[in-house]
């Protein structure tokens, strides 16, 4: 009689052993993206064919035939019967994208060369590459002395750029912000809403849990109202309605209209992020800091805001973004941002061809995904960062 | 349930009659909404004092050890913590909290913060000890929980005994007069709750005033001076270990450690 015995003891460890072969690799990838199976093999070979089609058009028009800048490249070069992107043009208005109406220094406009085209603008120019300076080590997740670092980039800053532009002091030529325009308004505008929405929106988010009932509805009512309002109603009301309530003569300049209605606008949205981190976050987090005596700044800033935070990163630079491209919506009340000034330049007849907007406008995409995207790049490396790897 | 192994551990000396009163509660009534859940609650705990409170879920338990540091507020009777009356007063509310440790049933370890900084926090930052010396204290509570060579990681990194164990040293380096233990155990792996309890009888053999929470039996055996029995919000039953176990008066108690001891 055979014996059914059920017991079993393990006597050696089955060893590792590495995946099969097809599953690695460049041809197993293939297999199982591109060819897992009839149907699968068939949408290849089709989207091959799509890309095939759409390409070499694409790449002639940007690359191939487009027109770019050089010696004795003129405007009939872009009117030329199958040109393609008109690059040259954009080079030659290349500073009216960048610094609007800008005035020229008087000095350097009368002397040539690659130093003297960077020097006409050494104000903006010198706003930027000192904005740079200041931005860069405050991203850099490693560097020390963040502390000095954010009071230069956040209170310092904000201050030298307002002389800079608009002068009147030290013997600098005054200009009004109505010459201010191109990339230099758009990235003001920006980086003005950005650094105030989010602390703003912080407060609010936090101000909209509160239990004291007049700091709640406050903040509910604040989000809810402008939450509800379109961007352009928003700059409308200011440019239009505000004067009308201002005492005679008294005026509010333009741009700082449309800066504040920008930041409170994207504040309203900020906060609804911020307080999506914050409902994220279990309950026992902020039990936890309590009964250990922290009272409610010190949990909210060493345990709530900074997980909370860090949940929300995604939306956070969601935000940033869509912030980032509405400022083009400030052309409606007149004021020159890049899109503006596209348009604009658009206009001159001096390269008036038939690719002469669209290269344009590819252009001043270009630039708007260039920073957009950086942020993205930027957000993901910090979420990967800040990663503890807890799911709590 | 896991039985605690009776190991050579020295039975607590009973505690002193004149010791001073840690916690006194006196005709506290809690509301939740309509619900209530906590009904004429009396209750005093001697300093050196370890009270086990057991019931079934739902009975109150939890609750009534949260209102004892105000993670829940009590809306009748009064509860008098190291001398101090919990009012909605916040600062006498921060004293009280600085004086009482508590330990949660999910840890809630913080988990942006690695266990060094989990540690540290509370110390530095409101009882404003230097870092370096926060440290020490935080090291030599790691080294009596027996994880001193995780201090660098992340709670996430840890197990669930792991974290426990350091949600207790936690606790401990803010130097507090009472723990508080709200279900420490239940979260665990059958296998970790040893260690966590080891952890916790070595506390009380060093006479810290301990209110604790727990299905652990053995535990209450082992260690408790009184146990207290609830049900439905109210105090059931009260006594000595020995007598609860062996001799339960109410018929409540004896329903329950006849589901639960088998």
């Amino acid at each position: 009689m055979a014996k059914n015995n059920l017991a079993y003891v393990r006597t050696e460890i089955v060893p590792e052993s590495p995946a099969p072969n097809l599953s690695k690799g460049i041809l197993g990838w293939m297999k199982n993206n591109l060819f897992s199976s009839i149907s699968n093999t068939i949408m290849t070979i089709l989207g091959a064919l799509f890309l095939m089609w759409v390409l070499p058009p694409i790449y002639g028009f940007l690359f191939g035939n487009a027109v770019w800048p050089g010696e004795g490249v003129t405007v009939e070069d872009c009117r030329a019967k199958g040109a393609g992107a008109c690059w040259a043009y954009i080079d030659d208005r290349m500073t009216f994208f960048i610094y609007g109406f800008f005035p020229k220094d008087a000095y350097w406009v009368t002397q040539e060369g690659f130093i003297a085209s960077i020097m006409q603008y050494w104000r903006v120019n010198a706003v930027f590459a000192v904005g740079t300076l200041l931005i860069v080590p405050l991203m850099w997740p490693d560097l020390k002395y963040k502390l000095l670092n954010s009071i230069l980039f956040f209170v310092v800053y904000p201050v030298f750029v307002f002389y800079m532009l608009t002068g009147g002091v030290f013997g600098l030529e005054e200009v009004p912000t109505v010459k201010w325009g191109g990339l230099t308004v758009t990235l003001i505008i920006g980086l003005v809403g950005i650094v105030v929405s989010l602390p703003l929106g912080i407060i609010l988010a936090l101000g909209r849990q509160s239990k004291m009932p007049i700091i709640k509805s406050f903040c509910i009512m604040f989000i809810e109202v402008w939450r509800a309002v379109p961007l352009i109603t928003v700059l409308f009301m200011a440019s239009v309605m505000l004067p009308l309530f201002m005492p005679v003569g008294m005026t509010i300049d333009k741009l700082l209209r449309a800066l504040v209605g920008v930041s409170l606008f994207s504040a309203a949205y900020m906060a609804e992020v911020v307080r999506g981190g914050l409902q994220a976050l279990p309950k026992g987090q902020s039990e936890a800091a309590a009964s250990l005596g922290l009272n409610y700044w010190k949990s909210m800033g060493f345990i709530i805001l900074p997980q909370a935070l860090k949940h929300v990163i995604p939306g956070i630079v969601n935000s940033f973004i869509a912030l980032f491209k509405d400022t083009s919506l400030v052309a409606i009340v007149g004021i020159f941002d890049l899109l503006r000034a596209t348009q604009i330049a658009n206009l001159n007849l001096d390269w008036a061809s038939k690719n002469q907007a669209i290269s344009g406008y590819i252009f001043a995409a270009a630039i708007f995904w260039l920073f957009c995207f950086g942020m993205s790049r930027y957000s993901i490396m910090m979420e990967r960062r800040l990663d503890t790897g807890h799911k709590n | 349930m896991t039985k605690q192994t009776q190991t050579a551990v020295k039975k607590p000396t009973a505690v002193d009659e004149n010791a001073d009163v840690a916690i006194e509660i006196i005709g506290m009534n809690k509301w939740f909404g309509d619900f209530h859940v906590l009904r004429d609650i009396d209750l005093k705990v001697m300093k050196g004092e370890r009270i086990v409170i057991a019931g079934p879920s739902g009975s109150g338990k939890s609750t009534l050890i949260r209102c004892i540091n105000r993670l829940e507020e009590h809306q009748q009777g009064q509860i008098i913590v190291d001398g101090t009356e919990l009012t909605s007063d916040i600062k006498k509310i921060d004293e009280v909290r600085r004086e009482v440790g508590m330990v949660f049933q999910h840890f809630n370890l913080f988990p942006h913060l690695s266990i060094l900084e989990n540690c540290t926090l509370a110390p530095i930052w409101v009882r404003g000890v230097p870092k370096a010396e926060a440290e020490e204290t935080a090291m030599h509570y790691l080294e009596r929980v027996k994880i001193p060579e995780q201090a660098l990681k992340y709670p996430g990194q840890l197990s669930g005994g792991q974290q426990q164990r350091v949600a207790i040293a936690r606790s401990l380096c803010m130097n507090p007069q009472i723990m508080l233990f709200d279900e420490p155990t239940s979260a665990l792996d059958p296998e970790m709750i040893k260690e966590v309890l080891d952890v916790m009888v070595s506390l009380a053999e060093d006479g810290m005033t301990m209110l604790v929470v727990t299905h652990e039996m053995g535990f209450a055996r082992q260690v408790a001076n009184q146990v207290v029995f609830m049900d439905q919000g109210q105090i059931v039953e009260q006594n000595n270990p020995e007598d609860f176990f062996s001799n339960p008066q109410h018929e409540r108690t004896k329903e329950f450690l006849s589901q639960i001891l088998h």
